[in-house]
């Protein structure tokens, strides 16, 4: 599976694996959607650090569910993030919409 | 000035296939000794390129994506995709960022990311016939 999901203090982590494109996407963002529809979280934290490689559909991903958390004032947190999807998220001008955790090492 | 090498892959409109498009010219893209970060770039390019020809140019229907890698003496790497579907009735609009037609999960992002990315991006299209985007790379050559 692609996504891992544990629910915490109302904290929904979605730990992604593999690559994240277009196809790739859709399954992901139906697993999260799923569960972050039936808990609503107060906070989505997007973990990428067995993300690989990700494309403008990942930035899409992101977006949407900080659309998805808006519903119920929930916010979205990116971390594990290698230099090439930082590289990506920067570009995408994302970071006024999500916070960005940075993890030592 | 003539390529020192070159492919051509083609493979169906599946989104299933986006990864083998970017993988395949990684793929041959390696024989330069790239540096990961170069070689990711291109790869994230190509990625959005395909998927335009996917989701955009073989919008309602399957298709073929063509795509053509030419490596040149100077490291210069030139790669063309292509589909034969929809095209492009605005150019300009259509590589504006953040404009996209597909619909709220898309981010509008994939011309700029090629931009960014790449040392240039042509796209020529013709409604009815299909488009084309040619990326171009300079990789720096190791010695």
């Amino acid at each position: 599976m692609s996504v891992q999901l544990s629910y915490k203090d109302g904290v929904l982590t979605a730990r992604l694996s593999g690559e994240i494109d277009h196809h790739a996407a859709r399954e992901m963002r139906e697993a999260i959607d799923d569960t972050a529809q039936k808990v609503k979280p107060t906070c989505l934290r997007l973990d990428f650090t067995q993300v690989p490689f990700m494309d403008s559909s990942g930035i899409g991903l992101i977006l949407g569910r900080v659309r998805l958390l808006q519903f119920w004032k929930g916010r979205v947190v990116l971390t594990g993030l290698s230099p090439h999807l930082g590289k990506m998220v920067e570009l995408s001008g994302i970071g006024t919409l999500a916070s960005i955790e940075r993890r030592a090492g | 000035m003539k390529p020192v090498n070159q492919m051509q892959v083609s493979f169906s409109s599946h989104s299933v296939n986006e990864s083998f498009g970017r993988a395949a010219v990684a793929a041959f893209l390696a024989q330069l000794d790239p540096t990961v970060a170069d070689l990711t770039d291109m790869k994230t390019a190509v990625s959005e390129a395909v998927t335009n020809a996917i989701v955009h140019g073989y919008k309602d229907k399957l298709g073929t994506v063509y795509i053509t890698a030419k490596l040149f003496e100077n490291g210069k790497a030139v790669v063309r995709v292509r589909d034969k579907g929809c095209g492009i009735p605005d150019i300009q609009q259509a590589m504006e960022p953040l404009f996209t037609t597909g619909g709220e999960e898309r981010a509008g992002l994939g011309f700029a990311v090629m931009q960014s990315f790449c040392d240039s991006v042509r796209v020529t299209s013709t409604v009815g016939k299909g488009t084309s985007v040619t990326l171009t790379k300079y990789f720096a050559l190791k010695e």
